[in-house]
């Protein structure tokens, strides 16, 4: 118990440092890669709460995905990022001040809450027995059931954003030599093939 | 110290302040901006799993997975828009997107 605890306060701790890094470093390449730390210690947190394959999931999606678009994306455009961080104290003032307000409503709300009395009753798919079925079963068991929808949603999703990206940056190439097969068909053997009569001893 | 919901919710909020925060702190920088959300979105997460895994209902944990995957469509299609953006005027600058006068 004693270590779970130490590894929840580690996890936190890292991972609150590591966001304010991501908001606060001078360069965006260590911008990503302290989000990459946000997310590794989001998926130990995960892993305590008992949600391995969310966990898994984020590392993957996340780390392997969207952290290293990210990265592709800061490493290719060529920008001066210094000029971009002009005014950036001007707006501390103004940041700090909302920052501020919406994390005291969220105190104000975290300690004015409380649990419903029948709502252990109210679950619409309770967590199976952790020790018979694994995580990763149980959510497969509702969410190919219960939300099976909502998972065809979520593939519609990721198909429009995927065509809009690629129809986005799509470039049409003006040097690429094409098939043109309307000027194939109207070919004629008139218009390709010529006969030269050559005389002996001379040249074309 | 037993750890409890409050103790996760309480990493989701100040995660969720930081993203707040870093987009006013960035106002100029387009891709930190979109970080920021997805500091935002991951501190959602939290507080959907941590509810899951408190009340025991999966649910929580099946639209946490929908969280993640409208938060990696919404960069890809973010970044898709930055890169094209950058194309046309060889900036990044919030502040140059003015063209529609919104």
């Amino acid at each position: 118990m004693i270590l779970a605890t130490i590894a929840f306060y580690v996890f936190a701790a890292v991972a609150v440092a590591a966001g304010f890094m991501v908001i606060a470093s001078r360069n965006p390449v260590h911008s990503v890669l302290f989000l990459i730390l946000v997310f590794f210690n989001a998926a130990g947190l995960f892993v305590l709460m008992g949600a391995e394959f969310l966990a898994m999931l984020l590392v993957i999606v996340y780390v392997g995905a969207v952290a290293v678009l990210f990265l592709f994306v800061v490493m290719m455009l060529d920008i001066d990022f210094s000029e971009l961080r002009e005014g950036f104290l001007q707006y501390m003032p103004i940041g700090a001040l909302i920052g501020l307000i919406v994390l005291l409503e969220l105190i104000m709300v975290a300690s004015t809450w409380v649990l419903g009395a029948d709502s252990a009753t109210l679950a619409a798919a309770p967590i199976p027995d952790m020790g018979e079925v694994s995580n990763a079963e149980a959510i497969g068991q509702v969410m190919y059931t219960q939300y099976v929808y909502f998972f065809q949603a979520a593939g519609m999703v990721l198909l429009v954003a995927m065509i809009g990206a690629i129809v986005l940056t799509l470039r049409p190439q003006t040097n690429a030599r094409r098939q043109v097969i309307a000027d194939q068909i109207a070919r004629t053997k008139e218009s390709s093939v010529e006969l030269k009569k050559v005389e002996p001893g001379q040249g074309i | 110290m037993e750890i409890g919901l409050a103790h996760y919710l309480t990493v989701a909020a100040i995660l969720f302040t930081l993203g707040i925060f870093g987009i006013f702190l960035n106002r100029k920088n387009v891709i930190i901006i979109l970080m920021s959300i997805e500091l935002m979105l991951l501190a959602v997460n939290i507080n959907l799993v941590a509810f899951s895994t408190h009340l025991g209902d999966l649910t929580g944990q099946i639209f946490a997975m929908l969280v993640l995957t409208v938060a990696a469509a919404e960069a890809a299609i973010g970044l898709a828009i930055l890169v094209v953006y950058f194309r046309n005027r060889g900036s990044i600058a919030v502040e140059d997107i003015n063209l529609m006068k919104g």
